[in-house]
């Protein structure tokens, strides 16, 4: 019994709490790009740098109340910098829609034109970011690290495994909660979300009926801003900040967006969990597991590794490109907000 | 042979006099290599060019192709490693074999199974116990081929031919990646495509990292063998001293004294042996260039490339009239793709040495796309010159950003944080720039700086 309570604890400690940080982050971001896809009808290849840039801004002010020593106690002061960032990444995402997007938009130009484009404020964000805060990694979570220690549980339960959580574990967990029952609130509830799901539906018949596009899209790129932003600060607060990782954030955020039906809020997040799951289940080395659940002439010798954690990024694409195969249109049928 | 218009030599002049400009300034060594690296990206754009400019078919994979083209070389010119053979070599055959076994079983099984379900629940089957049964090999052998020798060795080597060969095979090897990825991916829509294209690429550098049986991973294969003469070796052949001195006779004879001129001598054929090599490399890559680019016009003019355009333009009225828009998406992406293995093969060629951890999306894939849409998709020639302008700024932006900076901060103190931050973050403008350069052309030449012909006939 208590080598079955073990082997939970194994796969809640290596598995499945870092799937759920993980996964959230991913469903944050994969979020951002389903509403541009939805509304604005592109593949934004610039979502990951529009993140890494709000996690920029977020970490410039916490040096500032850092230096200025206002903080949170054992909350890490980033959350204290956070709106500002959100405000910031807001502005962004804003600014590059005047004087880049909408002139597509208004064009009426085929999604690869504006995917190009997006390449483009890719490129530029990607230099701002680079002459501004240089390609260093960055650390810039403060405050209690650890809700609680491997140690602490063990002495706490008496098993031989620890449960470690990081307290930047729980408060992505929480502010993902909040984010999403927010976002899935404004949409379902609120006339602005009717309108924008109508836009997105049949752009003619919403335009025929009185809805501004202007408006419509002004809310989409604002909620895109505030989602990539957190999205964006709580993976470098769980992870380190490196600006140039968000570049290769991207992919596995399409996937995510992919997989769950692009266009599709639901789907989006349903499959930034299944990308996050599958990567660290397929790349974790079950050994552990298997010896605490195995009498011993059965225990494994080997890592039971199903790929090496070297492919981590390539387990989010095979999942896309089998999706793609046998489904298409993702899980959950795509394209309607 | 095409004839030009005027602008497009008004192109080709701005190139080569900007070549000559660098030359001039920064010494003729600095812009030769530029301009090889130039003719490279030109014979990459090209490729991209083909798939997209022709028939509309998006290509994000110029990093997998690329890394594939790079692996041929390392496959084709590093002398085989025996030992490695000996240890590993039929482990890694029989996965082969199984490989082989398991793929054809699974087309048997999407034949033979007519319902859905149960195809997929045998192939299902099928492929996790072939994989099982072919992890028991290929683990055995692939650990001990990375234990020979790991320093230098660990890998099977290859097959010890001229790296030239190697432009030829690399192109294969990327078109039959290229293949599959096409099989399985042609037929989404244009920005799904992009994106599946983008993250198989990224699967292909993953296992070119990781795979050290086969290129020995993110520990680089170095030393390939070149295809033109080594500069030491230069240095002591007689005739190329014998050029040297012909060429710099009236130079020569000003200097009176015997040891001064010696001296000035063994300078000038030691600048003149690297100049001679890149020379080399840049009249190789040449020849490269220009074939492709002769039989690339060849095939738009032809009634293949018009109704390469026909698809382009309208698949469903080009398959309304009989053309088989999938098979020939298919086609043209894989010739594409090859265009690209032979320009990956080329620059593992001449740097001499392998590196998959080199291959990056934002430097392979994203800057080669930039120089597509600036040159003009639909144009070969506009390819190239969006291959040279891009790469040469990319280059060259470095030097213009110290240059503008300092002029603009020559107010400020000399140790100012501002001042001193910003010529730290020199290298980094570069991505201003090519974004920049992005968003201009999109925005006011959206067909490119050489814009497709269009033909009435």
């Amino acid at each position: 019994m208590i080598d079955f309570l073990n082997s939970i604890i194994v796969l809640l400690n290596f598995i499945i709490i870092p799937g759920i940080s993980y996964g959230s982050q991913l469903a944050l971001g994969a979020l951002g790009v389903t509403f541009v896809y939805a509304i604005l009808r592109f593949a934004n290849f610039a979502h990951g740098e529009i993140m890494s840039f709000g996690a920029m801004i977020t970490i410039l002010f916490t040096w500032f109340f850092q230096s200025q020593n206002i903080g949170l106690g054992i909350l890490p002061t980033a959350l204290l910098a956070l709106p500002v960032g959100i405000i910031a990444t807001i502005i962004l995402c804003i600014i590059s829609d005047k004087f880049v997007f909408q002139y597509y938009r208004y064009q009426k130009s085929v999604p690869v034109v504006l995917a190009m484009v997006s390449i483009g404020v890719m490129f530029v964000i990607n230099a701002i970011i680079r002459i501004i805060i240089g390609t260093e990694t960055i650390k810039f979570s403060d405050g209690q690290k650890f809700i609680m220690k491997a140690k602490q549980f063990k002495v706490m339960t008496g098993l031989n495994e620890g449960l470690a959580l990081k307290s930047s574990q729980v408060i992505t967990i929480l502010i993902t909660i909040v984010l999403l029952t927010f976002t899935f609130w404004f949409l379902q509830k609120t006339k602005t979300g009717k309108s924008m799901r109508a836009f997105s539906d049949n752009e003619d018949l919403a335009l025929l009926s009185g809805i501004n596009p202007d408006r419509v899209v002004f809310i989409t790129w604002a909620i895109v801003g505030v989602l990539a932003c957190v999205a964006g600060s709580l993976y470098g607060l769980d992870k380190n900040y490196k600006p140039l990782i968000y570049l290769n954030l991207v992919l596995p955020i399409f996937a995510s967006a992919i997989v769950g039906g692009i266009g599709n809020p639901f789907g989006a997040v349903v499959g930034g969990y299944i990308i996050a799951f599958s990567e660290i289940m397929i790349t974790y080395a079950y050994k552990k597991f298997f010896v605490y659940l195995l009498p011993g002439p059965l225990e494994p010798s080997g890592l039971v590794q199903i790929l090496s954690t070297d492919y981590k990024f390539a387990v989010s694409f095979s999942i896309l490109v089998i999706v793609l195969l046998i489904r298409p249109s993702g899980l959950f049928r795509g394209r309607v907000l | 042979m095409m004839k030009f218009e005027r602008y497009e030599w008004l192109a080709i002049s701005i190139m080569f006099s900007l070549f000559i400009l660098v030359g001039l300034i920064q010494g003729w060594s600095v812009s030769l290599v530029i301009l090889n690296m130039c003719i490279i990206s030109a014979i990459m754009t090209m490729g991209v060019n083909i798939s997209w400019g022709y028939a509309g078919v998006i290509n994000f994979g110029v990093m997998g192709f690329l890394a594939m083209g790079g692996l041929a070389a390392v496959i084709v010119s590093y002398p085989p490693i025996t030992e490695s053979w000996k240890v590993g070599g039929t482990g890694i055959g029989i996965s082969f074999v199984l490989l082989v076994v398991l793929v054809i079983s699974v087309m048997y099984i999407n034949k033979a199974v007519k319902e859905k379900r149960n195809r997929y629940i045998s192939n299902g089957i099928v492929i996790v116990f072939g994989i099982l049964v072919i992890r028991f090999f290929y683990l055995n052998a692939t650990a001990n081929i990375e234990d020979v020798n790991p320093a230098i060795a660990g890998f099977l080597g290859g097959l010890g031919l001229p790296i030239i060969f190697s432009w030829i095979v690399g192109g294969f090897f990327a078109a039959g990646v290229a293949f599959i990825i096409g099989k399985v991916a042609l037929g989404l829509r244009s920005d799904y495509l992009a994106i599946v294209t983008l993250g198989i690429s990224e699967i292909v550098v993953s296992v070119l990292k990781h795979e050290e049986w086969l290129s020995r991973g993110v520990k680089n294969v170095i030393g390939l063998k070149r295809p033109v003469p080594y500069e030491i070796n230069l240095q002591n052949t007689d005739w190329f001293i014998s050029l040297i001195t012909y060429i710099n006779t009236s130079k020569l004879n000003n200097i009176i004294d015997v040891g001064d001129r010696d001296e000035a001598l063994n300078k000038l054929i030691i600048e003149g042996s690297s100049i001679f090599v890149k020379l080399s490399y840049a009249s190789l890559f040449f020849i490269v260039m220009f074939i492709i680019f002769y039989f690339a016009n060849k095939a738009q003019l032809s009634p293949w490339g018009r109704m390469m355009r026909a698809i382009r333009d309208n698949e469903i009225a080009a398959s309304a009239m009989g053309k088989d828009v999938v098979k020939q998406h298919l086609i043209i992406f894989v010739i594409g793709a090859a265009i690209v293995g032979v320009a990956g093969a080329m620059l593992v060629t001449l740097d001499g040495l392998f590196t998959p951890s080199a291959y990056r999306p934002l430097r392979f894939t994203f800057i080669i796309w930039i120089m597509v849409i600036v040159g003009g998709s639909g144009n070969n020639l506009g390819a190239i010159f969006g291959g040279f302008v891009i790469w040469f700024s990319w280059i060259e932006a470095a030097p213009l950003t110290t240059f503008i900076i300092n002029q603009i901060t020559t107010g400020l103190d000399s140790n100012n944080p501002l001042r001193l931050h910003l010529l730290d973050s020199v290298p980094y403008f570069r991505y201003l720039l090519m974004g920049s350069i992005l968003l201009l052309i999109l925005r006011y030449r959206p067909k490119g700086i050489i814009p497709e012909r269009v033909r009435h006939s």
